[in-house]
């Protein structure tokens, strides 16, 4: 026994917690496009948000179904500068005052994008597909630019795949190869975003041992997602 | 007299067939769900991700991340889904849900509907799910007051707002009548007995056909 050699070997092991809002959002660069998570407030990522303004980075283009509410989460993000440009369905909710003045006096750009074909076009970057085409907006303002085609006898509209550099979301829970699952409705854009980015930064409310959340149950497999954080929040 | 809204939604909601998978439109729409026939089981849809969509619940049981597409909080029933975004959205446009109820600015005698953006520009624009629903749904029912507040009728030939969709209502439920888009052109069904059909013409910018028309008599809601 004395004399066999006992190799060890050291396994990497796959981990993609980390362990504060640094680690989580370091890298993203100036003039990035990043995807926001959420619906209104449900599933918006808010702590990952405000902890990109202290990150730094700048001139950024944001993807988010609304344009914030209040003063926090996007709406802080807003107004500390860092938007140039949102791509979104509905900037109007109640509450988007310091998108609106942004937007009245000039300094964001904004591009109008129908809900379900701004979900579909970020799945479609996630899923390899070139662009698709949707009866969505057929003989409205929003395919003027756009190339129409006829198919069995109905207008379709071309929309091409829209991919990010980094996507920012909010689930529920998290294990350390980055599967997730989410809480309700606040599962929304989440995993068509975090197919869509090429870093994808989760803050989750829980973090559990691997093999504790139930393989039929993963909603977003960890193939998506580069880093999660346990965020936890409460009620 | 001209229905007030709960009567226009309890209109709407006797028309809805049981087993329907039905979205409501953000606004006056939502009053529908107050109105189902006991008897009916109908599945609300919300964009949002929620299939078996319930109502309101009390303030303490409220859950933020339980919200319906106007972002008010809901419930879910017992049978009810979740699910994300691009799924819901197939709902929509693959033609699974059976009825959509929406509200609008404008609808024109073909069936165009325009109820996202106004000749104002100095506001920003927002269409969230609208374009998507007007397409996609099978049936569009729109929900509307016949006329705007000053006495302009929201029925034209042609409609003067930004499109929403091109030819997608199938009936109108206004305060005054229940009107049926078809090919031959703007079929009244039924009308409240106050008004004539001449009275119910004036009030609309495209021309009305008159054939075998009901009243419109709902209860005092």
């Amino acid at each position: 026994m004395r004399d066999k050699v006992v190799q060890v070997l050291e396994i990497k092991m796959i981990d993609k917690r980390v362990n504060n809002f640094e680690e989580a959002l370091q890298g993203i660069a100036d003039s990035s496009t990043v995807l926001l998570g959420g619906f209104g407030q449900a599933g918006s990522p808010v702590e990952l948000i405000e902890a990109l303004i202290d990150q730094g980075a700048t001139n950024l283009t944001v993807v988010s179904n609304n344009a914030g509410e209040g003063e926090f989460g996007l709406a802080a993000l807003m107004k500390a500068g860092r938007i140039r440009k949102v791509i979104c369905s509905y900037p109007r909710s109640s509450g988007s005052f310091i998108f609106e003045e942004l937007y009245e006096s000039g300094k964001i750009e904004l591009e109008i994008v129908p809900q379900g074909t701004l979900s579909e076009r970020m799945r479609a970057a996630g899923a390899g597909i070139g662009g698709f085409f949707t009866p969505t907006s057929a003989g409205t303002l929003l395919s003027q630019d756009k190339e129409v085609r006829q198919i069995d006898g109905k207008d379709y509209v071309f929309e091409k795949p829209l991919k990010a550099d980094v996507a920012l979301i909010k689930a529920h829970t998290a294990d350390r190869w980055g599967n997730l699952t989410y809480n309700k409705s606040a599962r929304n854009f989440g995993p068509a975003m975090a197919m869509a980015a090429d870093l994808t930064i989760a803050q989750v409310q829980e973090i559990t041992n691997l093999g504790e959340i139930d393989p039929e149950h993963v909603v977003t497999p960890g193939i998506f997602v580069n880093r999660v954080l346990e965020v936890k929040l409460e009620n | 007299m001209p229905l007030n809204r709960n009567q226009i939604a309890w209109r709407i909601a006797q028309e809805i067939e049981d087993g329907n998978y039905v979205n409501l439109g953000i606004g006056m729409p939502e009053l529908v769900a107050n109105y189902i026939p006991e008897n009916r089981e109908i599945i609300f849809h919300s964009e949002n991700g929620i299939l078996g969509m319930g109502p309101q619940p009390e303030k303490s049981e409220e859950d933020g991340d339980l919200i319906n597409a106007g972002k008010k909080p809901v419930t879910l029933l017992t049978g009810g889904s979740y699910f994300n975004h691009t799924d819901s959205f197939a709902m929509v446009r693959g033609g699974h849900i059976d009825l959509c109820v929406l509200g609008a600015f404008q609808i024109s005698k073909n069936g165009d509907l325009a109820n996202w953006a106004t000749l104002d520009n100095s506001k920003p624009p927002g269409v969230g799910g609208a374009m998507d629903l007007a397409v996609g749904a099978k049936s569009i029912f729109v929900m509307t007051e016949h006329c705007t507040k000053d006495g302009t009728p929201k029925i034209m030939e042609e409609c003067s707002y930004p499109l929403t969709g091109q030819g997608v209502v199938n009936t109108i439920f206004t305060d005054l009548a229940v009107i049926d888009i078809t090919s031959e052109g703007l079929k009244v069904r039924e009308k409240i007995n106050e008004i004539s059909f001449m009275e119910l013409q004036n009030k609309t910018g495209a021309p009305l056909i008159e054939s075998d028309i009901k009243e419109l008599s709902p209860p005092v809601l």
